[in-house]
């Protein structure tokens, strides 16, 4: 990977001692990690580590209890306005309106991204181009298969060229042939410089990633590249080294 | 603005779309406004009597005639005895018993005085209540008969008599519609405005693209203009709807300017719209906002002055019903179209609407929150 071995990398997201507690419960307890730009970083865990909580606030729908959080250059507890303008999100939860077309979704979340007009039309037609959709184009989004929906809304959570884009676990229930389609479309985003920061809980996934970091019961336990997180934990596969640090959890998943 | 413009778009796409939305926006207030008034009627018809008679003659036979020539009572039992008058009574098949008891006429002509009985089957206290004094009334009527033809001679004579007679002003005919078909319209509008709103809202938290729209720089007054907006329009659609219907239906056209019903209704729109915003900020399920709406809309309609007069409630409930914007909406509804009502007469009311929408939005606009 020569991204990595590039010195002057720079830093696009970076937690330091970040918290959320709720109640007594500490949700996401003190974590500190930095993403580079351009870079795959899968956030891995176990259900109820914490994951949802942590990228939340990252992404400002959350405030931190403690620690602070700068993405794309901007503070998550004083700026989280100006990080909307600069991440795209997709979450577990299907977000596009089902009752709306293809082009409909597009323009709608292009337009209130602020691009003008032409740009959108521009874009659309680049979109379906690319997702090979043309004939589908106004079909309700309710009516197409999930892996389409997921590639979908992949392309609209960026169609503005954020800095970052989240992804909380985009491919659950995809296909194997879907999948891989959609990790294609990842690189493609991340060769463009968007930084991409993926949970998932596919292991073959984790493999993708240019690093990773392992969260249980709330606290980063591991981080590094995949080889390095293997040959750390003496393991072959990553599934191993996920069962080995996430079988220590005291937490209930949900 | 440019934002404003895409959030419109999408949700009319969305509203046009929703055939349950259509239904309830089109359908429910002209059906309603079509079979409501009709049924919501206080006259009470067809009361069923029961007639004991141990007198037979002429003067309690003529009496009876009366009685069933009157329009509002149907002799449904003509009995023996008291007992057998109570069983109809049980079996649900009388309401009221007469009861003539024997030398009626006798008593009547040679000591000038008769006694009957009533007796009177309260279940429903409202038709008890009315048919008993319906009853009492034609039997008055029925004795200023008889006294006239049994002493013609003291026809405008010694007892002084005080004889009343009334004038129904703005509604002469005392017509239940025309009282009952603004009040149901300014219902309907409520429940579009405030509870069509929230649903919209809450589902759209359900689903889960609120969370979408969240992380986007969407500004707070965008989305909450963007959900108001289109149910404002909706409500003046829905009042403008319920307008043709009265007049066509039941040929109900407002006394007063119809630009000044436009114009309140403008503002209260905006009052139960924030209402609207306000339940969505507070519950989580579609389920939820429902229930909630419920509630508020039982106790909106039962305090409203729709059905029954606010000024003969106690003092407490009255107090209660300054709380409800639905009530001065139905003062001014029934001001303008039954009786003609300027600007100057419905200001107060107008006033306390807008301190309703500045409260509500201002209360709604607080609590919603884009991030927790």
């Amino acid at each position: 990977m020569s991204k990595l071995a590039n010195n002057e990398r720079e830093v696009v997201i970076s937690a330091t001692e970040l918290t959320k507690q709720f109640g007594d419960f500490i949700a996401t307890n003190a974590i500190t990690f930095e993403v580079f730009r351009g870079e795959i970083f899968g956030f891995l865990g176990a259900n109820g580590a914490g994951k949802t909580t942590a990228m939340k606030m990252l992404c400002g729908l959350s405030t931190p209890t403690r620690g602070r959080a700068t993405v794309a250059g901007f503070d998550v507890s004083t700026e989280s306005e100006k990080i909307k303008k600069n991440i795209g999100y997709m979450s577990q939860k299907f977000s596009l309106y089902e009752d709306l077309t293809v082009t409909e979704n597009i323009r709608f979340y292009a337009g209130i991204y602020g691009l003008s007009i032409p740009v959108i039309k521009e874009k659309t037609a680049a979109l379906l181009q690319q997702l090979n959709m043309k004939s589908q184009k106004n079909v309700l989004v309710k009516a197409l298969p999930l892996g389409w929906k997921q590639k979908l809304a992949f392309s609209i959570a960026i169609i503005h060229d954020p800095a970052v884009v989240f992804l909380d676990e985009p491919t659950g229930g995809v296909d194997p042939i879907t999948r891989r389609e959609f990790w294609e479309m990842i690189y493609a985003a991340t060769n463009r410089g968007t930084t991409a920061f993926v949970t998932t809980h596919y292991m073959d996934e984790a493999e993708y990633c240019n690093r990773i970091s392992i969260m249980v019961d709330g606290k980063i336990e591991a981080l590094g590249t995949p080889a390095d997180l293997k040959s750390k934990f003496n393991s072959e596969t990553m599934d191993d080294v996920f069962l080995k640090l996430a079988r220590n959890a005291k937490r209930i998943g949900d | 603005m440019k934002t404003l413009r895409f959030i419109l778009e999408k949700e009319f796409r969305q509203i046009f779309r929703d055939p349950s939305i259509l239904r309830m926006i089109f359908v429910m207030p002209i059906l309603q406004l079509i079979v409501l008034p009709i049924v919501a009627n206080y006259e009470v018809k067809n009361v069923k009597i029961a007639v004991i008679d141990h007198d037979h003659s002429p003067v309690s036979k003529r009496m009876i005639n009366k009685l069933e020539a009157g329009g509002y009572f149907k002799l449904t039992g003509y009995c023996v005895g008291y007992q057998e008058a109570l069983q109809y009574v049980e079996q649900e098949q009388a309401d009221l018993i007469l009861e003539i008891p024997t030398h009626f006429e006798r008593d009547l002509v040679k000591e000038g005085a008769a006694k009957l009985f009533v007796a009177v089957n309260a279940i429903n206290g409202v038709k008890a209540g009315l048919g008993a004094s319906y009853l009492s009334s034609l039997l008055r009527d029925y004795n200023s008969d008889i006294r006239m033809e049994s002493f013609p001679a003291t026809k405008f004579s010694q007892t002084p008599q005080l004889i009343v007679t009334y004038a129904n002003w703005y509604n002469p005919f005392m017509s239940y519609k025309l009282f009952m078909v603004p009040g149901i319209l300014v219902v309907l509008i409520t429940m579009i405005g405030s509870f069509l709103t929230s649903l919209n809202i809450v589902k759209e938290k359900e689903i889960g693209t609120i969370e979408q729209i969240n992380v986007t720089p969407i500004k707070k007054y965008h989305f909450i203009l963007g959900k108001l907006i289109p149910f404002w329009v909706l409500g003046m659609i829905v009042l403008t709807l319920g307008l043709i219907v009265a007049r066509v239906v039941y040929g109900i056209s407002p006394v007063g300017n119809i630009g000044l019903l436009y114009a309140f209704s403008a503002v209260y729109l905006v009052a139960v719209l924030g209402l609207g915003l306000l339940v969505s900020t507070i519950t989580q399920t579609q389920q939820q906002a429902m229930l909630i709406a419920f509630f508020l809309m039982m106790i909106f309609i039962m305090m409203s002055g729709l059905y029954t007069s606010i000024d003969s409630m106690p003092y407490w409930a009255q107090v209660v019903t300054w709380f409800n914007p639905v009530r001065y909406f139905i003062e001014v509804m029934r001001m303008v179209v039954i009786k003609g009502s300027g600007f100057a007469d419905i200001a107060i009311n107008l006033g306390i609407i807008f301190i309703f929408g500045v409260l509500l939005n201002t209360w709604a606009i607080i609590s919603y929150k884009k991030r927790s």
